[in-house]
């Protein structure tokens, strides 16, 4: 006890903290791109060509029946025969921004379609182009119902990027591996990188609710109509 | 020598819409003068929303001819139907807002965003005055106190009203109403029936579908009885209810009265 927490934590904590910046990069850099793939495939999708949603289509089938790690891997090893020489770190970049992209684009095509489509008529009938409508009337609407599903995307991601060390990206799972192997403390130091995977996680999880609730607009917040209501009323009636 | 006849808002000639096979509409012929009430009135599916949507383009017809204020919108040559290019289209469309039966205020948007909506953003008006006079509109139609509300927090009339205050703020040349009472609770209606009478009052031209026999019979300037894909029948309020000819409106009228 003693020698973990006074000896193990304060020599090698400095390197696994390194690595967590690494996770953190690579995860919130796979979630940019990640959005902006799904939001792509997702107006493809819903686009009406022929071609378009139907290749959409088969790279999220794809990409969804695939474990991660074998794409990671395939990535990783076919790239390099191709010619492109990506270093290791934006390789992880781009595997985990497809696979969640793929997902994501599930999502925003649900989220959009459930909005009704009389939000349309009416933007259009005010004499809005299907782009304003669409910029302006469904999108907004569309995220707002999408950002709980997204934060807890990435809150997955941040765990699964854990797979990039598979692919010798230093992240927080590979500084374990490597103080594992040049001090066979196998144990303590998994220890030490669960922990700060669960530190990472929560914060994570609390800052996705905190910006869900930000963004939860006062017209669908549970019981915010009638308090808002009764707070005009109370406003009306004189002191 | 006499003044020649001022030229209808809306000129409708042979208007055709299908459905895949399923024809809808089957060659409406319509005229609406200005400053004119128009009511569309029949049974279910007999094809007056599709009339509306096919109006201001929501829907695209397949066939006839739609003219708006002098511009043509649609028209067929030979067998080939031509419409005008949808920056055309979106300008008419912003002179005739519709109003819905089930409101589709923006729900992300407060009511008074919902009503400089299209002035801001169609029209590119300058926001100091668009929102004095949105404020003036929604004092118009009883919501003043109501600007800052989502519309979730609105009852059904106060959200039909906030629809026709967001389709008065295009300063429109007609509005069109498409069933704008049958979502509303019954102590709901007679204020929505309110503010639309007030503004056939004021001389706006409207084109109403509604099942309120009494209101369209007191209102309207000329009722057309829509069914089957065309205008069976048209005429004054009186006309119409007291004196109907075909069997199928007779049979209509006697249905609602019952
Ligand atoms: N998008 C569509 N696709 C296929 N058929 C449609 C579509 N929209 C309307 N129809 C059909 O067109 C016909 C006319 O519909 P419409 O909504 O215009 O009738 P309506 O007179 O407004 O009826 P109601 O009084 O019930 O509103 C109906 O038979 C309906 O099923
Ligand atoms: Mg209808």
């Amino acid at each position: 006890m003693y020698d973990f927490f006074f000896v193990l934590i304060p020599r090698h904590m400095p390197f696994l903290l390194e690595g967590a910046l690494v996770t953190l990069e690579i995860s919130l850099l796979s979630m940019v791109f990640a959005v902006l793939i799904g939001l792509a495939c997702a107006l493809g999708r819903l686009s009406g060509g022929r071609v378009l949603p139907r290749v959409i289509a088969v790279y999220v089938e794809i990409w969804r029946d695939v474990p991660l790690i074998v794409q990671l891997m395939v990535i990783f090893f076919t790239l390099p025969q191709a010619g492109i020489s990506l270093p290791a770190f934006w390789a992880g970049v781009l595997g985990l921004s497809l696979n969640v992209g793929a997902y994501l684009s599930e999502v925003f095509r649900a989220a959009i379609t459930s909005i009704d489509s009389g939000q349309r008529d009416a933007g259009l009938s005010i004499g809005m182009s299907r782009l304003t409508v669409f910029i302006r009337v469904i999108l907004p609407q569309a995220l707002r119902i999408a950002v709980p599903t997204i934060g807890g995307y990435f809150i997955s991601l941040l765990k699964d990027s854990s797979l990039v060390s598979f692919i010798s990206v230093s992240d927080l799972l590979r500084h374990g591996t490597i103080l594992i192997s040049n001090t066979y403390r196998s144990m303590e130091i998994y220890f030490m990188v669960a922990i700060i995977y669960f530190v990472m996680s929560s914060v994570a999880s609390i800052a996705v609710r905190m910006v869900e609730q930000h963004l939860t607009p006062t017209y669908l917040r549970a019981g915010a109509a009638k308090a808002e209501s009764r707070r005009a009323e109370a406003a009306r009636v004189p002191a | 020598m006499s003044a020649p006849a001022a030229r209808p808002l809306v000129e409708i000639r042979g208007l055709r819409k299908s459905y895949g096979q399923t024809e809808v509409l089957a060659g409406v012929e319509l005229m609406v003068a200005k400053g004119e009430v128009t009511f569309l009135i029949g049974p279910s599916g007999g094809g007056k929303s599709t009339l509306l949507r096919c109006i201001n383009f929501l829907e695209t017809p397949s066939g006839g001819e739609i003219i708006f204020d002098g511009e043509r919108l649609c028209h067929e040559d030979g067998n080939l139907f031509h419409h005008a290019p949808e920056r055309v289209l979106r300008e008419a469309r912003a002179r005739m807002p519709m109003v819905f039966q089930h409101f589709n205020l923006f729900a992300h948007r407060t009511v008074l965003q919902n009503v400089t909506e299209g002035p801001l953003v169609v029209q590119k008006r300058p926001r100091a005055e668009v929102e004095a006079e949105a404020l003036a509109i929604l004092a118009r139609v009883g919501l003043a106190d109501r600007a800052s509300f989502y519309p979730a927090q609105l009852s059904g009339g106060q959200k039909q009203r906030v629809a026709i205050a967001r389709a008065l703020a295009m300063r429109p040349s007609l509005i069109l109403f498409d069933e704008p009472t049958s979502a509303l609770d019954p102590e709901l209606v007679a204020g929505v029936l309110d503010t639309i009478r007030a503004l056939a009052e004021e001389g706006m031209t409207l084109v109403v579908v509604s099942h309120e026999m009494k209101f369209a019979r007191h209102l309207a300037d000329k009722v057309h009885f829509v069914a089957g894909g065309h205008i069976e029948e048209s005429g004054t309020p009186d006309r119409i209810f007291d004196a109907p000819e075909s069997e199928r409106l007779k049979s209509f009228i006697s249905s609602i009265l019952a």
